[in-house]
């Protein structure tokens, strides 16, 4: 199954193309500061397979982003999802049947009202835990699925419709705190889905020790009103390519964890020799049923699932992932295969002011 | 059965972990500048505060992009500040290793 855009409805809109387009005129109209603050268009391209269970589905998806600063103090930024998915006929039928899907992941503005202070409005991630908001972007994720336990905590489509404040609350040489608050509004339109509830998190990071400690928890503010709570860890030794990262989180029918650990081998002969490139990983989970309500997103039973990775990193800002996984649970246990190469772009939208 | 399989699961976790803080004795302190301007200037040079920033901060989740414009340097530290809520003084910091 294919786990990387979780929140995402099915069916093409073309009101998500009239809201990129929006977002782009929004940069055409403003006045930039410096020659340095070009809008940007960055993103994603990539084409992912994934055999689960001996069906394979294909997956091309581009991941478009745009950031515009206005002025000294604002950035707009979007993010957006265009993917066909080639799946298998079901029921023994022969042949592939094919959906695409165009969507805004989030489209929000930026006010940076103060030193620790950022006022943010709009479209905006859920800051539940850490999978969410920093890992869900093709280029960055080193598995092309996400966590099992990804749904809690996300409201269903990931996203808020809504303001958030966050910011550095703290900022010492050795030690930092960071937070955040939101509420979201409920919506039902297409390009904007959005559950009603609030919440918030704070991270700790200690720089010297490259350890970040953080506790989410947010609520449902609709229907049955549910509580959400997360806490991750993430440890990345300085001056290694190593990285541990890991998040626990619990609902109001389920909870779980997920460890993940990457070692990218640039301790030989670089990061940008033959074998420096390489990246092995690992990645174990496990979700456990609080009750047999299976609404959340989760498997319907306990599971565990380990994954085994291997990513190369290409020059040219272009990654090929791979990576198997064995799941078990009471329903039976399979084999997930999953491969995908993914493209990297970063680039201005138009020329700049020369300097 | 599945215990032992988990558990055999964590000893490789443990494994890799013990590899990786291995590795750190032995492993170079690594160079990696967003931008090539920034690692020809600042080659053979002590880490910066920007530098500091960049690989607390940026690398924490993403590899560096190989190479980009100056001339959206500064939005992509105010994006980085956003993201990662940095403070003022280190989007400040950023930039200017982003583009010296």
């Amino acid at each position: 199954m294919l786990r990387r855009t979780p929140y995402f409805k099915p069916g093409a809109s073309a009101h998500a193309v009239r809201y990129f387009l929006f977002a782009l005129a929004a940069l055409a109209i403003s006045h930039y500061g410096s020659a340095q603050d070009t809008p940007l268009i960055s993103g994603g391209v990539g084409f992912f397979t994934s055999t689960n269970a001996g069906s394979t589905t294909y997956l091309p998806i581009t991941e478009p982003l745009l950031a515009a600063p206005l002025g000294q103090h604002i950035l707009v930024e979007s993010r957006a999802a265009l993917l066909e998915t080639f799946a298998p006929n079901g029921d023994n039928q022969p042949g592939y049947n094919h959906t695409h899907f165009i969507g805004l992941t989030y489209l929000q503005a930026d006010y940076i009202a103060a030193r620790h202070f950022t006022v943010v409005g709009g479209y905006f991630l859920i800051p539940f835990n850490t999978y969410n908001e920093r890992l869900t972007p093709i280029w960055i994720s080193n598995f092309q699925d996400g966590p099992l336990i990804l749904p809690l905590g996300l409201f269903s489509s990931g996203s808020g419709l809504g303001g958030m404040l966050r910011g550095n609350a703290i900022q010492r040489n050795k030690y930092s705190i960071d937070y955040s608050y939101f509420y979201s509004t409920r919506s039902a339109k297409e390009q904007f889905t959005a559950e009603r509830g609030n919440g918030g998190s704070a991270n700790l990071y200690l720089p010297e020790q490259r350890l970040e400690l953080g506790l989410s928890y947010d609520r449902l503010l609709q229907g049955t009103h549910e509580n959400f709570y997360g806490a991750h860890a993430w440890w990345e030794p300085k001056d290694t390519g190593f990285r541990l990262r890991s998040e626990f989180a619990r609902g109001h029918h389920a909870q779980g964890y997920w460890i993940e650990a990457d070692y990218r081998l640039k301790a030989f002969g670089g990061a940008d020799s033959v074998v420096g490139r390489l990246e092995p990983l690992f990645r174990i989970q496990q979700t456990f049923r609080r009750d047999t309500i299976a609404s959340d997103g989760l498997p319907p039973v306990n599971t565990q699932r380990a994954d085994f990775g291997l990513d190369y990193n290409l020059p040219h800002n272009t990654r090929i992932l791979t990576s198997y996984a064995r799941q078990f649970s009471a329903t039976g246990d399979h084999n997930v295969w999953e491969t995908g190469i993914v493209y990297r772009f970063l680039f201005p939208a138009w020329k700049g002011k020369q300097q | 059965m599945r215990s032992r399989q988990f558990l055999f699961g964590a000893l490789l976790l443990a494994s890799v972990s013990a590899l990786a803080v291995a590795a750190q004795q032995s492993d170079t302190p690594a160079t990696a500048p967003a931008s090539k301007s920034a690692a020809q200037k600042q080659a053979g040079q002590p880490q910066t505060d920007g530098e500091r920033v960049f690989k607390q901060n940026c690398l924490r989740c993403h590899a560096e992009p190989e190479g980009f414009s100056s001339s959206i340097s500064g939005t992509i530290a105010r994006h980085m500040r956003v993201r990662a809520s940095l403070s003022q003084r280190e989007e400040e910091q950023l930039l200017q290793f982003l583009n010296p």
